[in-house]
């Protein structure tokens, strides 16, 4: 038939190998390379805010404390304005997974719905990722607490 | 007050931290494209593993380890909830293990609802393309 062609199924074939070739490598290694070094920077941020904390002699879980809401205020207001999704698009996982995406699941689908009103618009859907979030992060504590609390007797006698 | 910028910047604090803070951040990354989980799943299961690992006391040793480098990831954040558990327990026994998780965690939460919604209030009309 067409026999000036190349045969669709071969050339099917071909392509397909091309696109493998092609596709899962270069992005992926792109991806996580931009995650690593954007992840790393905000938890040395961290770091950088903490070790300020030690020297004014503040205890390591107050310090961390003071870590997480000093770069979830952040992350939420550049989510406000907008920044902080360009920052996402480029990064993914980098800003997705420390404490910053927490603050950025809340603020983005708040300032989506915002049309839908101040009391169930953004507060009722500030919730729709950080709620799941808090839900399995919770109960898996409360486990802990309970198989702990099994498993060392001693502390069974406080009940 | 004088600062002591040597010890604000100790290098082999903040490079452990950048390390390992990379690393957790790469997981997740390979977990995105490797897989079809959404982001929202993949927050969920970060909780769940930093909650689990902290309940156990491996999450300790990276704690210890990289500090911020662990504990700003949102494993830390179910670690700090594992641990407040742990801690209620030891301290309240079994009221503890429903009172001590969120109260670790307290500074977090608060802060994350408190400014996600001023935030929002701010935040500009404008639609976002997805």
């Amino acid at each position: 038939m067409n026999s000036n062609s190349s045969n669709p199924i071969e050339s099917k074939q071909k392509y397909q190998e091309y696109v493998d070739k092609k596709s899962p490598n270069s992005p992926i290694l792109k991806n996580c390379f931009n995650a690593f070094w954007v992840g790393g920077l905000i938890c040395t941020i961290g770091q950088i805010i903490s070790n300020i904390c030690k020297i004014r002699g503040l205890d390591l879980s107050v310090s961390s404390t003071i870590v997480s809401i000093i770069l979830i205020g952040i992350s939420a207001f550049l989510t406000g304005l907008n920044i902080f999704n360009k920052i996402g698009k480029f990064a993914g996982a980098g800003s997705l997974i420390p404490i910053t995406g927490f603050a950025n699941s809340i603020v983005s689908p708040a300032m989506e719905y915002k049309s839908e009103g101040y009391v169930m618009g953004v507060g009722g859907k500030m919730f729709t990722v950080a709620g799941p979030v808090l839900v399995f992060g919770i109960s898996a504590s409360i486990i802990v607490g309970f198989v702990y609390l099994i498993f060392n007797t001693q502390s069974i006698t406080l009940v | 007050m004088s600062v002591d910028w040597s010890q604000v910047f100790d290098l082999m604090s903040l490079l452990k931290c950048f390390v390992v803070g990379g690393i957790i951040c790469v997981i997740g990354q390979i977990l995105i494209d490797k897989t079809k989980l959404t982001p929202a799943r993949i927050l969920v299961i970060f909780v769940t593993t930093g909650a689990v690992l902290g309940g156990l006391g491996i999450y300790q040793y990276l704690v210890d380890f990289a500090g911020s480098g662990a504990t700003v990831p949102l494993t830390g954040f179910g670690y700090n909830l594992a641990k407040g558990a742990i801690e209620g327990v030891k301290q309240y026994g079994l009221v503890g293990a429903f009172t001590g998780g969120v109260k670790n965690a307290a500074g977090g939460i608060a802060s994350a609802v408190f400014f996600g919604y001023l935030a929002a209030l701010i935040s500009k009309p404008k639609m976002k393309k997805q």
